[in-house]
């Protein structure tokens, strides 16, 4: 018996509820501790250590490399373009209640709804930028 | 009770810090350096940050210690003794210390409600959380609305980080490879940045 | 007595100030890079320690509101320090990605070995 096979059932085990677990810190920002970087991080450490115990190759076929270098400005972008909309509201840069009108919610749910596409922004480069530097680390030692 | 918690915790980081200024096996040093993150995600959380707490222990204990192991899987793992004496080094750390524990004297008592830290923007925001935008957590509402801006600069700070360590360690694909290969035919890369078949070929085409 | 009492209130800044010093200490006298490395996370990381235990209120809770709770800790620091926290991980990557390359074009990562080799290549 391999001595690894202990860590990799453990870990084929765990990383769904990894996943689940940054999704629910995402979500849970609002009302308990959490938010956006916290769920990026937790979310890019899971796909790092399915590429560490897997190797490389496995990691980047459920994660390709074109994939994370499209998500890394992704994330900028939304949260630069929720900025953005209130520019064409005559307010200032980043005021969510220039949302309001958009969606037509009130004045609170407006903030709240800014808030929630912002912390999805963060999420998405944070995540994928984890995921982007392992994969320059680990991809130099290949050749 | 809570004090008691924070002064041992404190006193192990302290002698954790002691240990790697001494220890040169840079492995022992990665790895006491994530406990090191650990034991001070658990510091703020007796001191009531559990944003920061939690913060802390995914990104100092999990992401830094997992990238320092792979670089140190690319480059040797034991520190060289040093040929200088740290005397200067040694004088200029105790004389900061001094004079940082000479400006401590005169700070607000700790964990007063009333030190201008605490007093004036921090209670607003505590009041004006929830008539303002019904958000419960106040490090979120502060973090995403009133102070948008600073996060919107981190967010690029860290896409930053990303582009440029994709610049420095990607490796190329079919034309940048194609470019290298014109570039050593044509003599243009000095000989301490050629990888070893390189240099190989290049060798066998001058002896021929 | 007083002095006891301001020795007591004064020890989590004395080490945070060991720490910072520390830090310090790792990162101007050994010639490593990888040992420079974290001496620089470890300064950072007490920088940390010193903004939050200034936003602490002796008797307050976690700043996530909540009915009955009327004394919280500051947010602010909080935020700041999360900011911090997040850069910091960015700067280490550059670094760390800096000594691989450095490693490769010059075979070492001690300080000391490389000056040498810096002056013969200029």
């Amino acid at each position: 018996m391999r001595l690894d096979v202990v860590l990799r059932v453990v870990s084929k085990l765990l990383l769904p509820f990894m996943l689940m677990f940054a999704a629910y810190v995402q979500l849970h920002g609002e009302y308990g501790p959490g938010g956006g970087f916290q769920a990026g991080v937790i979310a890019g450490a899971g796909i790092i250590l399915y590429g560490i115990m897997f190797g490389l190759p496995a990691a980047q076929s459920i994660m390709p490399p074109k994939l994370v270098e499209f998500l890394v400005p992704l994330g900028v972008l939304i949260f630069a373009g929720t900025g953005v909309i209130s520019f064409f509201y005559a307010m200032n840069f980043l005021d969510y209640s220039a949302l309001g009108p958009v969606t037509g919610l009130s004045e609170q749910y407006a903030q709240i709804l800014g808030i929630i596409v912002v912390e999805i922004g963060v999420l998405v480069t944070v995540a994928s930028t984890m995921v982007a530097i392992f994969y320059g680390f680990a991809g130099r030692g290949q050749d | 009770m809570e004090f008691a918690v924070n002064s041992v915790l404190l006193t192990m980081m302290a002698v954790i810090s002691i240990a790697i200024i001494r220890m040169q096996n840079l492995f022992g040093v990665v790895i006491l350096a994530g406990i090191y993150s650990f034991l001070m995600a658990s510091v703020f959380m007796v001191l009531d940050a559990v944003d920061v707490g939690m913060t802390e222990a995914s990104v100092g204990a999990g992401i830094s210690t997992v990238l320092f192991l792979s670089v140190l899987g690319l480059v040797k793992v034991r520190e060289s003794k040093s040929i200088h004496t740290p005397l200067l080094p040694l004088f200029v750390a105790i004389v900061t210390g001094g004079v940082l524990i000479y400006g401590t004297w005169t700070l607000p008592e700790f964990g007063s409600a009333l030190s201008p830290a605490n007093a004036h923007v921090g209670a607003l925001y505590l009041e004006r959380s929830m008539p303002d935008m019904k958000v419960p957590n106040v490090v979120t509402s502060v973090l995403a609305s009133y102070r948008g801006f600073d996060t919107f600069g981190e967010v690029v700070v860290v896409f930053t980080a990303g582009v440029a360590v994709l610049l420095l360690l990607r490796r190329g694909s079919g034309r940048a490879k194609a470019m290298r290969r014109n570039m050593v035919a044509r003599g243009l890369i000095p000989d301490n940045q050629l990888t070893d078949e390189e240099r190989a070929q290049k060798e066998a085409k001058d002896a021929s | 007595m007083d002095l006891l009492e301001g020795i007591i209130q004064r020890y989590n800044d004395w080490i945070t100030i060991f720490l910072m010093v520390s830090g310090l200490y790792i990162v101007v006298a050994r010639g490593n890079m990888i040992k420079k490395l974290v001496g620089l996370s470890l300064f950072q990381t007490s920088v940390f320690l010193l903004y939050i235990s200034a936003g602490k209120v002796i008797g307050g809770t976690a700043p996530i509101l909540a009915d009955g709770i009327t004394a919280y800790s500051n947010p602010l620091p909080h935020v700041l320090i999360l900011t911090a926290i997040v850069v910091g991980v960015a700067t280490l990557a550059l670094g760390l990605a800096l000594v691989v390359r450095i490693n490769e074009v010059y075979g070492t990562i001690e300080e000391e070995e490389i000056f040498p080799l810096e002056d013969d290549d200029a």
